[in-house]
């Protein structure tokens, strides 16, 4: 026994232990995530049962998704008003299941608990369809017949082929509306802006003569009046789109019988679950996930897809590294190479290791408040002064949440710099200097080359934080629903004036305040897990560079 | 005891110098300072024009030292103060004003580790050049070539320029790195124990290069090893305890040395 512990064993048990403990922790967690995220575009089967007792004509019939099942003791049961018979003990369990049952037009609620006690004639119907709607959420229920302007074209044999070529029809429409409503109006209406606060800036202006004044001013009227043409072409345009849009309709059944109107213009997809063979299941599951992962969101977040919080979260985090790095590098530079080594280098070092155990909170606060009303504030006053009381930069804006992640991943860069530079040998150095370079040619030309693969460590610890963080966010940039991409073709192409949607904070918004929990919990884990593999691919991204740079200054580091 | 030391051996130096030629260092009164401990006690020296001068003596003696006050290497540390005067060519090196980037253009240094740039072998080779902001490509070329073929290193890469230089052995970059020093044409090669970190073959090679080297340039060697010195060196001095104890011609020092100590030192008594 004394010879076990002697020979270091117990020790390289404990760091073995520590390790799968570390990475069981890691595959739960990612697994966890995974597992209840993709789960969730795999279609589901819809059921539909009877509950209540047949037999005294209390019967309804419920159709929808079986979402999951519980087990709950007695008591509880009566509690939450489930009609449990009395020979049942207090100490007796009773499951009930939660239902999707969708048509919130309809039944007011689209989740509901049924308990298997009043269950009865479970069925699995084939032509049970899911219709995924842009309002109202999903509808469950059978396809009876579609109308083109009233006019029956389908029913029976045929109606499903029929119904899906016109939903496809009507989404090309709806995307052609969407298009022309935020580009082409968009830019009409972004120049009619510019006009408007040109005209405003011009009659404050004291310094213009009275007739210069008023030719510039007919110059603007001028260019208003063809905007206005091209304005009213387009909403002529969208009026013709909207009618075509809404040209054909689908009658439809819900479970009781009762048949509803639905316009095909609001349906997004349409699914019969029951009636796919594994391979269509397939297809649908990834034609889902791709839609989830391209698409933009609707009814609060909880429903659609979630890409202009991926175009945030990717645009933010590269900008950051844009700014961040020049900076950090020649922080780092200045305090390892040129700084006089002594107590005030040491206080500053101290207080940039520290920055980074600041709670990034603290970094949202400094953000808005330096960042956004302090500097952005100074940016409108100066440069956009005739748009003023309403704000450009003085507003949260990408740009501030980039310089805000920035600045809270600088101690990162500038610690691993600096470590790279401390490492890059004193004999290379002197081989420079030995040939009559100066320091600064050294140093830039020998040095800094050598010590990019820390430089590159340090951009991904930068990014791994930055892309995972929230809270400084919300204050600075990131909204719930931003209205356009930070990216797009009008002019300056990256408005880096915009607010964004970002992955983390989608989560929390989702997560936590939505009013629709059941539906968004899917989505919470889902997008959860976007995050997590987008960190993964910018930091492969990065770790890839850097195993390129090092492979290549390897020996001299060595 | 230390005055006395070096009173005796400037007296002797000034003998040995007398059979010698063109003079490219005189080195006079030289002390060395790291903080408050004397590295350097007096030194009074005259490096001969194209002769290869051999610095022998046990560890920590200053050999060193004093070989990086040729190029003024020991600026780099903050500790290091130099009192006295060393002369190239009639100008102090150590006088106000002085470019120091110049004077090391003009003293060229090897270490005892390779260390080459983490670039091409061309671009290593270039190096000096661009610094000194020549970037006509034919110019390049043809300062490449000779320089590889001047540290006897063409052959062996003239079909891989453009490969990394870490890809050479440890020998090949010990010549890549000559080859890099003498592309800007120095007068002077300052070579630190340049062959203590390579095999016996390439060390071979070292020394012939230096034979050759000595035609154009003049060198002044570092060395651990005694008969490194004797094979490769005109003249040699010996150096104990920061204190040049005897300078001559090689042949004599080793030969027949004046001095006990040197005669100790090399017979290997002490060391």
């Amino acid at each position: 026994m004394k010879l076990w512990w002697k020979s270091g064993a117990p020790w390289i048990w404990l760091n073995a232990g520590a390790v799968a403990v570390s990475i069981i922790m890691v595959l739960g967690l990612i697994g966890l995530i995974a597992v209840r995220g993709l789960s969730h575009f795999y279609p589901t089967e819809i059921v539909e049962f009877q509950v209540g007792d047949p037999e005294l004509g209390l019967g309804q019939m419920v159709m929808g998704e079986h979402v999951r099942a519980e087990t709950i003791p007695v008591p509880v049961a009566r509690d939450a008003g489930i009609n449990v018979p009395p020979e049942l003990g207090e100490d007796e369990l009773v499951t009930r299941h939660l239902i999707k049952q969708g048509n919130r037009d309809v039944t007011g609620n689209d989740f509901a608990w049924y308990a298997e006690l009043q269950m009865s004639e479970w069925l699995a119907p084939r032509d049970a369809m899911r219709l995924e709607r842009r309002e109202w959420g999903d509808f469950y229920g059978y396809a009876v017949r579609v109308l083109e302007d009233d006019e029956v074209v389908a029913e029976g044999e045929g109606l499903w082929d029929e119904l899906q070529s016109r939903v496809e029809r009507a989404n090309t429409l709806f995307r052609e509306l969407r298009q022309i409503e935020r580009n082409d109006v968009g830019v009409i209406s972004a120049e009619m802006e510019e006009l408007r606060i040109r005209e405003r800036a011009l009659q404050r202006d004291p310094n213009v003569e009275p007739d210069q004044l008023q030719t510039q001013l007919d110059q603007i009227q001028e260019r208003q009046g063809v905007l206005q043409e091209a304005f009213q072409a387009l909403s002529a345009e969208i009026d013709i789109l909207r009618s075509e849009l809404h040209r054909d309709t689908l009658v439809a059944t819900v479970v009781g019988g009762e048949e509803v109107q639905i316009r095909i213009g609001d349906i997004v997809r349409a699914v019969q679950p029951n009636n796919l063979s594994l391979t269509a299941k397939v297809v649908e599951y990834l034609q889902q996930f791709w839609a989830f992962v391209s698409g933009e969101p609707r009814e609060a977040n909880t429903a659609g897809g979630i890409f202009p919080a991926i175009f945030g979260t990717v645009t933010m985090v590269l900008l950051m590294s844009m700014i961040v790095s020049p900076f950090g590098v020649l922080a780092a530079i200045y305090l390892r190479e040129y700084a006089k080594q002594g107590p005030l280098l040491k206080l500053i070092r101290i207080s940039v290791y520290n920055l980074a155990g600041v709670p990034s909170i603290v970094y949202g606060v400094f953000g808005l408040g330096f960042f956004i009303y302090t500097l952005g504030g100074s940016i409108d006053q100066l440069f956009y002064s005739e748009r003023l009381p309403s704000p450009t930069f003085g507003s949260p804006a990408l740009i501030w949440a980039s310089l805000t992640l920035a600045l809270l991943t600088l101690p990162v860069v500038i610690v691993s710099t600096e470590e790279g530079l401390a490492r890059i040998p004193s004999s290379v150095r002197q081989g420079s200097l030995a040939l009559g370079a100066t320091k600064s040619e050294t140093l830039w030309k020998v040095v800094v080359p050598l010590a990019t693969p820390a430089m590159m460590t340090g951009m991904i610890l930068a990014i791994a934080r930055a892309a995972g963080e929230v809270a400084p966010l919300m204050l600075v940039g990131v909204v719930k629903l931003a209205p356009t991409l930070p990216v797009d073709g009008t002019f300056p192409f990256v408005h880096l004036d915009r607010q964004i949607m970002h992955l983390g904070f989608h989560i929390y918004d989702v997560g936590f305040q939505s009013p629709n929990v059941e539906a968004a919990r899917p989505l919470v884990y889902a997008t959860a897990l976007v995050l997590v593999i987008l960190i993964i691919v910018l930091n492969l991204t990065a770790i890839s560079i850097r195993n390129r740079l090092r492979e290549r200054y390897r020996a001299a580091t060595d | 005891m230390t005055t006395m030391t070096s009173a005796t051996t400037t007296a002797s130096h000034r003998d040995a110098m007398r059979g010698m030629g063109k003079t490219t260092f005189k080195v006079r009164d030289l002390n060395l300072f790291y903080g408050k401990d004397q590295a350097l006690n007096g030194i009074d020296l005259d490096i001969p024009a194209n002769k290869v001068t051999a610095f022998i003596g046990p560890s920590g003696c200053g050999k060193s030292t004093l070989l990086r006050c040729f190029n003024r290497m020991n600026d780099l540390v903050d500790i290091c103060r130099v009192e006295g005067e060393i002369l190239l060519d009639g100008e102090d090196i150590y006088a106000r004003g002085v470019d120091v980037a110049e004077l090391r253009r003009k003293v060229g240094m090897v270490f005892q580790k390779p260390n080459p740039f983490p670039k091409s072998i061309f671009e290593n080779v270039a190096y000096g050049l661009r610094l000194q902001g020549v970037n006509n490509k034919a110019v390049l070329e043809e300062v490449v070539e000779r320089s590889l073929r001047g540290a006897a290193l063409w052959d062996e890469v003239k079909d891989r320029l453009g490969d990394n230089a870490f890809g050479l052995s440890g020998g090949q970059q010990q010549r890549l790195v000559i080859a890099r020093a003498i592309a800007i044409e120095p007068e002077v090669i300052l070579l630190d124990e340049p062959a203590s970190a390579l095999d016996p073959i390439s060390t071979l090679k070292i020394e012939e290069l230096i034979h050759e080297l000595k035609e154009q340039y003049t060198i002044l060697i570092v060395t651990h090893n005694m008969q490194q010195a004797a094979r490769v060196s005109d003249y040699t001095a010996f150096m104990y305890l920061g204190d040049l104890i005897e300078f001559g011609e090689t042949n004599t020092i080793f030969t027949e040395p004046e001095k006990k100590q040197t005669e100790d030192y090399i017979t290997g008594r002490y060391g």
